[in-house]
C-alpha cells in the first residue's frame, strides 16, 4: 500500500491501514486484501466481477469495509456486489470509492450494489465518493443501488460526494415491505464543469412503510446537478423527499420530484428549495469578522456538515 | 467614541421611483464607556441606523467616525475586526451550523466547554443542551435571540450594537439581560429598545421620530419625559393612520 492508497482509504473509509473484522479492498480491478469472518462472510462471484457479502442472522454491532481504489487512467470497471442480511442482524457497511487519476485517460468505477434485508434486519450503509488527480482524464462513478427490505427491516444510506468527480449518474431503487424503513441522506458538491445526476425510485409497498430522502447539494462554477425522485405509495405509508440546493457562480440545479399515491391511504410529501446563499447569512458571518469568502465557506461547510 | 456626522439615508421605491428619506441629517455622538438606548416608534429608522453603523448599508450622505477614523467606506468585515459587534433584531438561521460553530467563529478561536458555558450562561442558556444544536428553525424564538446575544458576548469588541435585545425574551429574564449590559459598561453600547427596564439602565436615551432624532438628553430626564408623554413615541404610527 503506497501513500496515495492510504490517503484515499482515509478519505473514503476513515481507515488507517488494514481494518479489523470483515473487509474487501479492491484496487485497480484486483483484490488487494480480504478477510472473511464467521459472522460476515465474503465470497467472490464466479460468473462476474464482484462479491457476495453474507451477514448471518442475529449478528449485531459489526461492520464491514469494502473500499475500492482506482489510481490509474484508461480504466473502467463494473462491479456487482450482493448483500444478504440475515434476520435481525444490525450492521454497518462502509463502501467508499476513491479515484486518483493523474493520467489523461478516463477512470470510471460503476458499482452495482444490491441489498436483501430479511425481517427485522438493520443496515447503515455509508458510501463516499471522492476523486483527485491532476490529469485531464475524467473521473466518474455511476453507482446503482437496489434495496429490498422485508418486514420491519430498516436501511439507512449516507452517501457523500464532496469534490473532484467529473461526472456521476446515481440510481437508487428501493422496495419496502410492511413497516420497512428507508432513510437516505445524500450530500453532493460539484464544481467547474462537473455534472451529477441522482435518481431515486422508491416503492412503498408494505403497510406502514416509510421513506425519508434528504438531499443537500452545493453546485459551484459551471457545474450542473439533476435531482430526480419518484415515490410510489402502494399502501398506507409515508414518504418524504427533500431537495435542498445552494447555487454559486454560474451553476445549475434541476430538481424533479414525482410522487404517486396509488393507494389513497398513502401520504407523500416533497419539498425542494434551490437558490443562492441568503445575503443575511453572509452579513451575519461577516459581522463576526469573516471575509465574504470565509463566510460563504462556513455556510457551505455547515450545510454539508 | 462613535460620531455620526450629517448622516442621511434615502431609498428609492422600485415601483414608483419615489425617493424616501429614512434618515436625514443625523448628528449623533456616542461616548466611550456609555450605554445609549435608542427608542422610538416602529419604522422610525432605528434598525436602519444600526445597519449603517455596522456597514451593511452605506449612508447616502454623511460620515461615520470611530475613534477619529473615518470608517464610512469600510466594509462589514473590517468594522467587525475594529471591534464593531452587532446582535440582530431578527437573528439569522443557518442549516447545519451549530451553536458551537457560531460561537467559535464569533470568538475567532477554538472554545472548550468552559468558554462556551461562560457565553451561554450569560444569556441564561445551559451549554450542555445547546452547543450541538443547529442554529435553525428548531430553536425557539427566545432561544435564537439569546444565542444571538451569546455570539456578541463571545466576539467581544469595543462598540456594541444591540437591536431590540429583549424582543422575544421572557420578562422574567430581563434582569439577566441587564447584567449583560453591565458587563459592557466599559465599552460603547448602543441598544435599540422599547423596554422600560432597559431604558432605566441607559446613560443616555435617544428618541427617534420620523427621519430625525427629536431628543437626546440625559437618561433619567428623557425617561421621565417619556413616561409623562408617551405620545412622543406614538406619533409616527398615528400619522400613518390618518395621513
Ligand atoms: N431598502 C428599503 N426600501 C424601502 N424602505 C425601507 C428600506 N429599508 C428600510 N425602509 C423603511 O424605513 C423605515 C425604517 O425602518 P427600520 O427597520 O429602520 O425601522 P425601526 O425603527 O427599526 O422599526 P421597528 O421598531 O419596527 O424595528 C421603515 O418604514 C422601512 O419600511
Ligand atoms: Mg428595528
Amino acid at each position: 500500500m503506497d501513500k496515495t492508497d492510504s490517503e484515499l482509504l482515509e478519505t473514503i473509509a476513515d481507515l488507517h491501514g488494514i481494518p479489523e473484522g470483515s473487509f474487501n479492498i479492491r484496487k485497480n480491478g484486483k483484490l488487494m486484501a480480504r478477510n472473511s469472518t464467521a459472522d460476515i462472510e465474503i465470497v467472490p462471484k464466479k460468473d462476474k466481477d464482484g462479491i457476495d457479502i453474507i451477514v448471518k442472522p442475529g449478528v449485531v454491532n459489526k461492520s464491514v469495509h469494502i473500499p475500492v481504489l482506482l489510481t490509474v487512467g484508461d480504466f473502467k470497471e463494473t462491479v456487482y456486489n450482493d448483500f444478504f442480511i440475515g434476520e435481525g442482524a444490525d450492521v454497518t457497511i462502509i463502501a467508499g470509492c476513491g479515484i486518483h487519476n493523474d493520467a489523461c485517460g478516463d477512470a470510471e468505477h460503476d458499482g452495482v450494489h444490491t441489498f436483501h434485508l430479511a425481517k427485522n434486519a438493520k443496515v447503515r450503509y455509508i458510501e463516499r465518493h471522492y476523486a483527485a488527480g491532476d490529469g485531464t482524464g475524467k473521473k466518474s462513478f455511476d453507482p446503482v443501488t437496489n434495496i429490498y427490505c422485508e418486514e420491519n427491516a430498516s436501511f439507512t444510506m449516507e452517501s457523500t460526494q464532496l469534490g473532484g468527480v467529473t461526472s456521476t449518474v446515481r440510481k437508487t431503487y428501493a422496495l419496502l415491505g410492511k413497516k420497512a424503513q428507508l432513510l437516505v441522506k445524500e450530500k453532493i458538491l460539484t464544481d467547474n464543469e462537473e455534472s451529477a445526476v441522482t435518481d431515486f425510485k422508491v416503492e412503498l409497498k408494505g403497510e406502514h412503510s416509510r421513506a425519508d430522502i434528504v438531499s443537500r447539494s452545493v453546485a459551484k462554477g459551471r457545474s450542473v446537478q439533476n435531482f430526480g425522485s419518484d415515490l410510489v405509495g402502494l399502501s398506507e405509508c409515508f414518504g418524504h423527499v427533500e431537495c435542498d440546493g445552494i447555487l454559486l457562480g454560474g451553476a445549475r440545479i434541476i430538481s424533479t420530484p414525482k410522487i404517486d399515491a396509488v393507494s389513497p391511504e398513502a401520504s407523500l410529501v416533497h419539498e425542494a428549495a434551490v437558490g443562492k446563499i441568503a445575503g443575511e447569512q453572509l452579513l451575519k458571518l461577516m459581522s463576526l469578522g469573516l471575509t465574504e469568502q470565509e463566510a460563504e465557506n462556513a455556510v457551505i461547510k455547515g450545510f454539508l456538515n | 467614541m462613535l460620531e455620526l456626522k450629517n448622516i442621511s439615508y434615502t431609498v428609492q421605491d422600485e415601483n414608483t421611483g419615489r425617493r424616501q428619506d429614512i434618515l436625514k441629517d443625523l448628528d449623533l455622538t456616542f461616548a466611550d464607556k456609555s450605554i445609549n438606548v435608542i427608542t422610538g416608534p416602529n419604522g422610525s429608522g432605528k434598525s436602519t441606523l444600526i445597519k449603517l453603523i455596522m456597514g451593511f448599508e452605506k449612508p447616502t450622505a454623511g460620515k461615520v467616525l470611530f475613534n477619529g477614523e473615518d470608517v464610512t467606506m469600510l466594509g462589514v468585515t473590517e468594522r467587525a475586526r475594529r471591534g464593531f459587534t452587532i446582535a440582530f433584531q431578527q437573528p439569522v438561521r443557518f442549516k447545519g451550523i451549530t451553536v458551537k460553530n457560531l460561537l467559535e467563529l464569533a470568538s475567532g478561536k477554538r472554545m472548550d466547554r468552559d468558554d462556551m458555558c461562560d457565553c451561554l450562561s450569560a444569556v441564561g442558556l445551559c451549554a450542555r443542551n445547546y452547543i450541538d444544536r443547529a442554529v435553525d428553525g428548531t430553536l425557539s424564538g427566545g432561544e435564537l435571540k439569546r444565542i444571538e446575544l451569546a455570539m456578541a458576548v463571545a466576539k467581544g469588541g469595543e462598540l456594541f450594537l444591540l437591536d431590540e435585545p429583549e424582543a422575544g425574551i421572557d420578562l422574567w429574564s430581563f434582569e439577566d439581560l441587564v447584567k449583560i449590559f453591565d458587563r459592557l459598561r466599559d465599552k460603547t453600547v448602543i441598544i435599540v429598545s422599547h423596554q422600560q427596564r432597559i431604558l432605566e439602565t441607559a446613560d443616555k436615551i435617544f428618541l427617534f421620530d420620523r427621519d430625525k432624532v427629536s431628543a437626546a438628553e440625559r437618561g433619567e430626564d428623557m425617561f421621565a419625559l417619556l413616561t409623562r408623554r408617551p405620545a412622543l413615541c406614538r406619533r409616527n404610527v398615528k400619522e400613518n393612520c390618518y395621513g
